[in-house]
């Protein structure tokens, strides 16, 4: 029995372990046929393309683990996105930092709509975001009356988050996603109502019998999600310096879908660290930088994205499958 | 034992949609007492302990817990009143870590408050050494056996200082080793004054275990009995004591070739080794416990889920059957044990549920004939008695009795030569279970081959030409109708704890 | 493993049967084109374009690529699965086709070619999820993104035209007055309501959708009749690339983005039961033209294109909700 669960501990371990030697090794590869890719320049590079990802990946973490998915938070990126860029353009003497809280609490109320249609229906939370993720790209269209907001009107302070720092020449965006990361890690694993997250995932139905509050605490994840989307789309306007309605986060839950899997979160809920998602987040960033120092068509970045969510479904199955057995087979031999 | 007993209940009734399913239940549980509840499937013993753990209400009566009054209105009530239900393959959350899963429901600390990981699995540590298991709490659930995963509910119940622990059928799963712990700690527990409810089929360990022994039939508390005073055999007969009911058997079914043998059959996990035979026209019982694998028998036949070895002769020739269309085209039918999942199609009509199983017959040129349609489904409307508003109805508003005659309309309409039918009448009126056991005569008459599985002893004595006996995954006994008795059956069918299988059943 | 209670003793033996003004009218379909007539309506109010058959089929090409698809889409969801990849799936059948054309390959063994594509990628999506069990939601999420992926390749981010003129424009293409897609369109929605009303496979995708063990029992053939209709996505998602390709005279990897909302979409609208085993054709039928109109009329009305997001996504979502609370009163 002992052997069973050592076996799988490992496994689950190891999955942190085989994305950190994978980052390595693709490195290694890369720097070894392009060595541009091995120098401070390109670290930066990477560096700055994981803020983007990493917060919101944060939030659909906790979705999944919770046994949702949220399609959506690239509607609400662009949303809170574009309020904050309006508000930048049209209230000029608003305090920056007003205009930042009310992007990510606009974030926070999609992704509460988001949680209560989901639980007062009880409807499969893919079909429900499916749906906000058309509504609310079109509330972006809507508020911004499909213009784009130009680079003219994002605040200077606003930009210098992606170029300067203070320290070690690490950008404010990459420290402040990596203490978001902290935070996550600190409430999933730390704070008892990180741990219900988990076990609503785990076992939805023994959840209630635990006293866990299905409905609030379901709310409260998409609520999350759409918060730090919302703060995503702040750290766009930071990155690239304007936004447009039509352009601003299409796609984006692919990319974070993609890196969450890879970072070993269970689609089937309950399965998933901080720490696995941080490094899926980062070996993302670097295949997206590697492709074109190798001279590799940014085009495969989708291919990429969807064979990575495909292997990890394949993966995670098995898993399952493989424990099951070797419980069956543990109890007939016993 | 204390004077004053623990839990006093008193006239506990429960009625389902109706029906009395337990009725009248007065019952003292003692202070520090091992208390075995017995009786046959469907005896009321575990919808008691279910009242008791608050899973279900009881319809009428009391308890009392210390002499106080008490309403037991959930789970959760339950666990604050210090008593704990512990099922036979544990509720738990399989990705989180043992000490996670012990604390985890309990409202001591805020929903902000920090998880006190150390402290934490210190605690857990503890009750697994109080306990004396050696399971590693910072592992997840997932991997752990369920003997492991139901002392970590033991540990649960230690930890929230339960003074009632309900243990149903917690050995099926466990091997004799696995046993023997549990014993170990049952005891032990005992000692400390806590009171435990032992559900249990199995006499050996009722006797080695308990101090008390309460048994119900048909949803009725017969006799309280201490177990010191009484054998096996006083405990079987009070288990099965109604008279037989009347039932006519159709004799006069000539019993021809073989027509479905099977040898060898096995499922790791499941069962073992299983070998029988069914001749044309013969009715041929399948009994056993709940778990004793038979359903699990019945599917790998039809090819549900087939076994990992063995064979299957039909009609004297070796065939495979690796899906249920295989099984159909070599004249097998299957009704189901579990009809609301396995049988009928709920939403959809009744005309659409009966003629699922011959696309052939009601489209014979690729399109769906309305009046062939018409015509079975009023045939067999007519032939078995369905009452119902309309053909066209969903199943899932007739009765429970008319939807399994649909369903085995639905067979009857392949001209099966093997039936297998898994509790045929569990859930049904007692009027149309006569018209079943009519049926069922009806078709061993015809020269079918049957297959009963059930767990109601007269129903199979009343029907049956020989009867197979199943425990714990193996065939244990094979009696001619003559040889069989309602003891000799439960003799067969109550496993050995001593000397039972190396596998156990799932 | 626990010890069986008895079920219910029932009282009588069976519910009455429903009138049958109930069975005929309290359905998703009836709500579907209640919402069609309202919905003419309006628009004509708003428009004497629309009092114009003509006008309406001519708006009707924007979508009718997805109304085909969406017919099938009706079938896998009614047998209890679902596909989001046809989008996807249009786009990389389009583009393999465009590319081998310029390629040099005859026109007629590019469109071959494409439709062998449609039938890999839905034999793909259904060995995922029939052979390896995976939920097809989210299976078809990460395809969606692999084929969107290998079309954006295959094509790069330019546009692949230059069709031999005979192929441009079949939207263009009257037979009767109407145009050619949408004359498919409504072949394809006959050839599928009479295989879903009248024959067995149609039967048994019913049967599949509501109870997969009940459907093993009974011998029915679940996981051939589910590859089946993940093939028949590929092959319609192909069909409609090849239309959507004709009509634009041109082939980009971003074809047809989104376009999965707007097929589900109409599915449900139609009154397709989300978690399978009801729904019809006729209900897709005719919300395809319900969401024609919309459109239409949104357009026509000045709404900005845009907007139409909000009224799609809000109308998904609400007919889910309707959806179901029409089923929950008529099943008791």
């Amino acid at each position: 029995m002992s052997l069973i669960t050592k076996f799988l501990s490992t496994l689950l371990h190891r999955r942190e372990a085989g994305i950190a030697v994978m980052i390595v090794l693709l490195a290694l590869v890369v720097g070894a046929i392009q060595p541009r890719f091995l120098t401070l320049e390109t670290l930066r590079i990477i560096a700055l393309a994981i803020p983007l990802i990493l917060i919101a990946a944060m939030g659909q973490m906790m979705v999944l683990v919770a046994r949702h998915v949220d399609l959506s938070i690239g509607s609400i990126l662009a949303f809170s996105s574009i309020i904050a860029g309006i508000m930048f353009r049209d209230l000029p003497d608003v305090p920056i930092i007003i205009s930042i809280v009310a992007a990510i609490a606009c974030g926070g109320a999609l992704g509460f709509a988001n949680g209560v249609i989901v639980t007062l229906f009880r409807l499969p939370s893919i079909i429900v975001t499916l749906g906000t993720l058309s509504l609310y790209r079109g509330l972006v269209f809507l508020v911004s009356g499909a213009r784009q907001v130009d680079p003219q009107y994002i605040p200077r302070s606003l930009i210098e988050m992606s170029q300067t720092s203070p320290i070690f020449g690490i950008p404010w965006i990459v420290i402040l996603a990596f203490v978001i990361a902290l935070l996550t890690y600190f409430f999933l694993d730390h704070v008892r109502l990180g741990r219900q997250i988990y076990a609503l995932g785990s076992n939805p139905v023994a959840a209630p019998l635990r006293g866990i509050k299905v409905v609030p605490l379901t709310i409260l994840v998409f609520t999350m999600s759409g918060a730090l989307a919302g703060l995503t789309g702040i750290i766009y306007a930071s990155r690239f310096g304007y936004v447009n309605p039509g352009i601003t986060g299409v796609g984006f839950e692919f990319t974070v879908i993609a890196a969450v899997v890879i970072g070993g979160v269970s689609i089937n809920g309950g399965v998933g660290t901080v720490l696995g998602t941080v490094l899926g987040v980062i070996l993302l960033g670097m295949v997206n930088v590697a492709l074109p120092l190798l001279g590799v068509s940014a085009f495969w970045q989708d291919v990429i994205y969807g064979a990575v969510i495909v292997i990890a479904l394949l993966i995670d199955k098995s898993v399952r499958d493989r424990s099951a057995r070797a419980l069956a087979a543990a109890r007939s031999a016993a | 034992m204390a004077d004053a007993p623990l839990i006093a209940a008193r006239g506990i009734s429960k009625q389902f949609a109706g029906v009395e399913v337990l009725s009248d239940v007065d019952l003292d549980l003692m202070a520090g007492e091992i208390h075995a509840l017995l009786g046959e499937n469907g005896a009321g013993k575990s919808t008691f302990a279910k009242i008791l753990a608050g899973v279900h209400r009881p319809t009428r009566g009391t308890l009392a817990l210390n002499g106080q009054p008490v309403e037991v209105n959930n789970p959760t009530t339950a666990q604050r009143l210090g008593i704990t239900l512990i099922h036979q393959e544990p509720i738990s959350f399989p990705d989180m870590s043992v000490a996670e899963n012990l604390v985890l429901g309990r409202t001591d600390s805020a929903l902000l408050g920090r998880v006190p990981w150390a402290e934490m699995e210190q605690g857990a540590k503890d009750l697994m050494t109080q306990l004396g298991v050696r399971i590693d709490v910072t592992k997840p659930m997932r991997g752990l056996s369920i003997a492991d995963q139901q002392m970590v509910e033991i540990a649960r119940a230690l930890a929230s200082d339960s003074r009632l622990i309900i243990m149903d059928e917690p050995t099926a799963p466990l091997t004799p080793k696995e046993v023997d712990t549990l014993f170990k700690i049952a005891r032990r527990l005992r000692d400390e004054g806590r009171t435990i409810i032992f559900i249990s089929h199995r006499l050996e360990e009722v006797q080695a275990l308990c101090d008390r022994a309460t048994i119900f039939r048909d949803g009725a508390l017969v006799d309280t009995v201490d177990v010191v005073d009484v054998t096996d055999e006083d405990i079987i007969k009070l288990m099965i004591g109604r008279p037989l009911r009347e039932l006519i058997h159709k004799t006069g079914s000539e019993i021809g070739e073989v027509a479905l043998e099977v040898s060898g059959l096995s499922q790791p996990g499941m069962f073992k080794n299983i070998s029988f035979s069914v001749r044309k026209g013969e009715i041929v019982g399948l009994a056993g416990l709940v778990g004793a694998g038979r359903t699990d028998v019945a599917r790998a036949i039809f090819g549900v889920a087939p076994a990992q070895s063995g064979t299957i002769n039909v009609n004297g020739a070796p065939v495979t059957i690796a899906e249920p269309s295989d099984a159909i085209d070599l004249g097998l039918a299957f009704v189901p044990e579990d009809r609301a999942v396995a049988g009928i199609f709920k939403t959809l009509s009744v005309e659409h549920n009966i003629t699922a199983t011959v696309p052939g017959k009601i489209a014979p040129r690729g399109f769906i004939s309305r009046g062939i349609e018409k015509a079975l489904t009023a045939q067999s409307v007519k032939q078995l008695r369905i009452r119902l508003a309309s053909v066209r109805q969903p199943i899932g508003e007739l009765s429970g009795g008319n939807q399994q005659k649909a369903i085995l309309a639905r067979w009857l309409h392949t001209d099966p030569q093997i039936l297998i039918l898994d509790e045929p009448t569990r859930g049904i009126d007692i009027g149309v279970k006569a018209e079943f056991y009519d049926m069922i005569g009806k078709l061993a008459a015809d020269g079918r081959a049957i297959l009963l599985i059930s767990s109601e002893l007269p129903e199979l004595l009343a029907l049956c030409d020989r009867i197979l006996v199943m425990a714990e995954g193996e065939l244990t006994a094979d009696l001619l109708r003559a040889d069989a008795t309602q003891e000799t059956i439960m003799h067969a069918a109550v496993p050995k704890t001593g000397n039972h299988a190396q596998e156990s059943a799932a | 493993m626990t010890m069986q209670t008895e079920t219910a003793k029932p009282t009588r033996d069976s519910a009455d049967a429903r009138p049958m003004w109930q069975v005929v009218l309290v359905r998703p379909e009836v709500m579907t084109f209640a919402l069609l007539v309202g919905a003419f309506i309006i628009a004509s109010n708003l428009s004497p374009f629309f009092s114009d058959a003509q006008f309406i089929l001519e708006s009707s090409t924007y979508y009718v690529e997805y109304s085909i698809i969406a017919l099938v889409l009706t079938l896998v969801i009614i047998s209890g699965e679902i596909d989001l990849s046809p989008a996807a799936m249009m786009a990389l059948s389009a583009c393999v086709f465009a590319a081998l054309y310029q390629a040099g390959l005859p026109i007629g063994l590019a469109m071959i070619a494409s439709l062998a594509t449609g039938v890999l990628m839905g034999l793909f999506n259904g060995i995922l999820v029939v052979v390896f069990k995976l939920p097809s939601i989210i299976v078809t999420i990460g395809t969606l993104t692999l084929y969107r992926g290998l079309a954006q390749v295959l094509a790069g981010d330019r546009s692949i035209g230059k069709f031999p003129q005979w192929f441009n424009g079949i939207d263009y293409r009257l037979i009767l007055d109407v145009p050619v897609p949408v004359i498919v369109f409504v072949i394809i929605s006959v050839a599928l309501a009479a295989i879903l009303g009248t024959t067995v496979i149609g039967r048994q995708i019913y049967q599949v959708g509501t109870s997969e063990i009940a459907s093993i029992h009974a011998g029915i053939r679940v996981r051939r009749i589910k590859l089946g209709l993940f093939v028949a996505m590929g092959v319609a998602s192909s069909i409609g690339g090849l239309l959507t390709a004709s009509r634009l005279a041109s082939v980009r990897y971003d074809m047809a983005t989104g376009g999965e909302l707007q097929m589900v979409l109409m599915v449900m609208l139609g009154g397709t039961y989300i978690f399978g085993g009801r729904g019809s054709i006729l209900g897709t039928f005719l919300a395809s033209w319900l969401l024609v109109i919309i459109a239409t009329g949104m357009t026509v009305a000045n709404i900005a294109i845009t907007a139409q997001l909000i009224v799609m996504g809000a109308l998904l979502i609400i007919s889910i909700i309707a959806t179901n609370a029409i089923y929950a009163r008529t099943q008791r």
